[in-house]
């Protein structure tokens, strides 16, 4: 059974955005000289590339703007560097990209230590909070971790028990 | 300057040493952020489900501020104006920004041509730093950036910037008619604000699903609408066939995206293994739920490799799908209009203010849902004066 909009009084503004022609905004396609013509509008004016950009194989160079930081470095860079001769439509582009991610992680690590830092990982996991508000979910976490260690350790005894 | 840095998975740190961003083309603009959102966007990156998503990395595309410092050719903006800026980046000019679609813009983003540049998000979207920091560099500042309104809450001013503009248009590309019965999977910010919306477009009964009950109750009073726990329902999709009088609902909406629960299949091989770009329970559900001839509208976010769902369903039920990164900056002057007019009261839904040095444990609260988060903003140590 449908309801009509009387029943909806107690709901602000119900129904005021129903009609798409009364709300200026609506996403009708809007055709205009540069349809069906390819990359031909007036391009805004190009950002300077003073670092490694990669770019899609699926378009013909740079966009006019791009963010610069971290451009690609180390075995992660070259990684990504192979990604991007893959199209967005292959499972290597994407598969290449998120090995190079975790490089990444380790590389990070790496410089972190170089440079005398050594991470706080307590902070960086947010484990504070866990404390403060899933103490229960903590301690739950605590005892599994325990219990697989003990197990671990009581079959490793065990079998090189039966080794001897 | 600080600024939060991605270390890996489930690793965020306040980096104080961060470079302090510059002009890198003559229309850009510097932003010092006032306010910064943590998004359900941004837990993909922090799960480490994103492809290229490089380390020192800073996120954030939820934020405010007043402009810093702008390039040679910016006309519109000026030093000191308060801004929202959207979360797309887009130039205004190319053949989709032309056509409204502010989110698939064809001059932002070098590395992907599947989506437009956002900030923080990762070098699938752009490699731009995003505005979880002090400053933060904003490109097309002439087109982007909108003036708060003199009378605007900043708190709803930086809701602005994505979650009410994706929920709203998670509502409209829903296609809703007076009457119509819309499902809402995921009582997050944005299925909370689809909620919301949905109303606004005339829908006859608004139903949300989630499995976290605290978000179920806040939904239920915030937007006035009906709220069920999928794991009380065993089977969603029937329950939703029952309640519809055995038809299936007019419109669902996935505000889910790449990481639902639900079903151990889904979870294991899209989230544990990563065979699939992410779960898609909660698409699976929608497309399952909603009646022949129905819409499915999708600004759940989804990796780009692919996922498993029932698209036999969708041949032989003759649904159409409508799904997009929201497209903010065409919605802004109704939704400023709705927020004015306190038909959509955005900072009801901010439950966390944390200060941007602890960012670590930000990131913590809102991913693993503790505290009863629902939505967090960070406050950089300047405007907390
Ligand atoms: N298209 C866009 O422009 C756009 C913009 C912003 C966010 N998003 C996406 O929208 C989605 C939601 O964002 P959010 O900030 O609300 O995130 P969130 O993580 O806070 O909320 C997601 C909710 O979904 C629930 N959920 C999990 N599995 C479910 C299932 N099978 N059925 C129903 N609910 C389920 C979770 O419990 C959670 O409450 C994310 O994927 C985000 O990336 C898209
Ligand atoms: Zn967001
Ligand atoms: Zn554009």
């Amino acid at each position: 059974m449908k309801k009509t909009a009387s029943d909806y009084s107690h709901i602000n503004g119900w129904g005021i955005d129903a009609d798409p022609l009364d709300v200026p905004n609506y996403p009708i396609k809007k055709r205009n000289e540069n349809d069906n013509k390819g990359m031909v509008w007036e391009r805004p004016a190009q950002q300077p590339a003073l670092v490694e950009v990669l770019h899609s194989n699926e378009r013909p160079g740079l966009t006019a703007v791009f963010g610069t930081p971290n451009p690609p470095t180390g075995l992660s860079g070259q990684l990504r560097r192979f990604a991007f001769r893959y199209s967005e439509s292959t499972w290597t582009h994407w598969l290449a990209l998120l090995v190079a991610d975790r490089i990444n992680m380790m590389e990070g690590i790496g410089e972190d230590l170089k440079n005398g830092h050594i991470p706080d990982l307590i902070a960086e996991h947010g484990l504070k909070s866990e404390l403060k508000f899933n103490k229960i979910g903590l301690a739950k976490k605590v005892l599994t971790g325990a219990a697989v260690i003990t197990v671990a350790v009581l079959l490793m005894k065990s079998r090189s028990r039966d080794d001897d | 300057m600080l600024a939060m840095n991605y270390r890996g998975p489930y690793r965020v740190r306040a980096d104080r040493n961060k470079p302090m961003p510059e002009i890198e083309h003559s229309s850009d603009a510097i932003v010092r952020v006032t306010r910064s959102c943590i998004c359900g966007s941004d837990l993909h990156l922090y799960h480490g489900l994103v492809p290229d998503t490089r380390i020192g990395t800073t996120f954030g595309h939820e934020f405010i501020g007043v402009v810093e410092e702008v390039g040679d050719a910016v006309q519109n903006l000026k030093v000191g104006d308060s801004v929202l800026v959207p979360f797309n980046i887009a130039c205004g000019k190319c053949v989709f920004c032309q056509q409204g679609l502010y989110g698939n813009c064809h001059e932002s983003n070098p590395q992907a041509t599947a989506v437009g540049g956002i900030f923080g998000y990762s070098h699938t979207a752009g490699g731009f730093d995003g505005g979880q920091a002090e400053y933060v560099r904003v490109p097309y500042a002439d087109f982007g950036p909108t003036l708060i309104p003199d009378d605007m809450d900043h708190d709803d001013a930086v809701l602005l910037t994505d979650v009410v503009p994706t929920g709203y248009q998670a509502a409209e590309m829903g296609g809703i008619k007076p009457g119509d019965t819309v499902v809402i999977f995921g009582a997050g910010p944005i299925g909370i604000m689809a909620a919301k919306s949905a109303w606004l477009f005339g829908a006859g009964r608004v139903i949300v699903i989630d499995h976290i009950e605290y978000r179920l109750e806040f939904v239920k009073q915030y937007a006035q609408c009906e709220a069920y726990n999928f794991r009380s329902l065993e089977d969603p999709v029937l329950f939703i066939k029952k309640t519809t009088d055995w038809i299936g609902a007019d419109v669902c909406i996935d505000a889910v995206g790449c990481e639902a629960a639900g079903d151990a299949l889904q979870t294991i091989t899209g989230r544990k293994l990563m065979l699939q770009a992410g779960s898609a329970t909660a698409l699976h559900w929608a497309i399952n739920s909603v009646k022949k001839g129905g819409i499915v509208s999708i600004v759940g976010v989804y990796g780009p490799t692919g996922n498993l769902i029932p698209i036999g369903n969708v041949v032989n039920k003759g649904i159409t799908i409508r799904a997009n990164q929201a497209s903010v900056k065409r919605l802004l002057p109704r939704l400023i209009e709705h927020v004015q007019a306190g038909r959509l009261d955005p900072k009801g839904i901010i439950t966390h203010r944390i200060p941007m040095e602890e960012v670590g444990d930000a990131y913590h609260i809102f991913s693993a849902k503790l505290d009863n988060c629902i939505k967090t903003v960070l406050i950089p140590p300047s405007a907390r004066k």
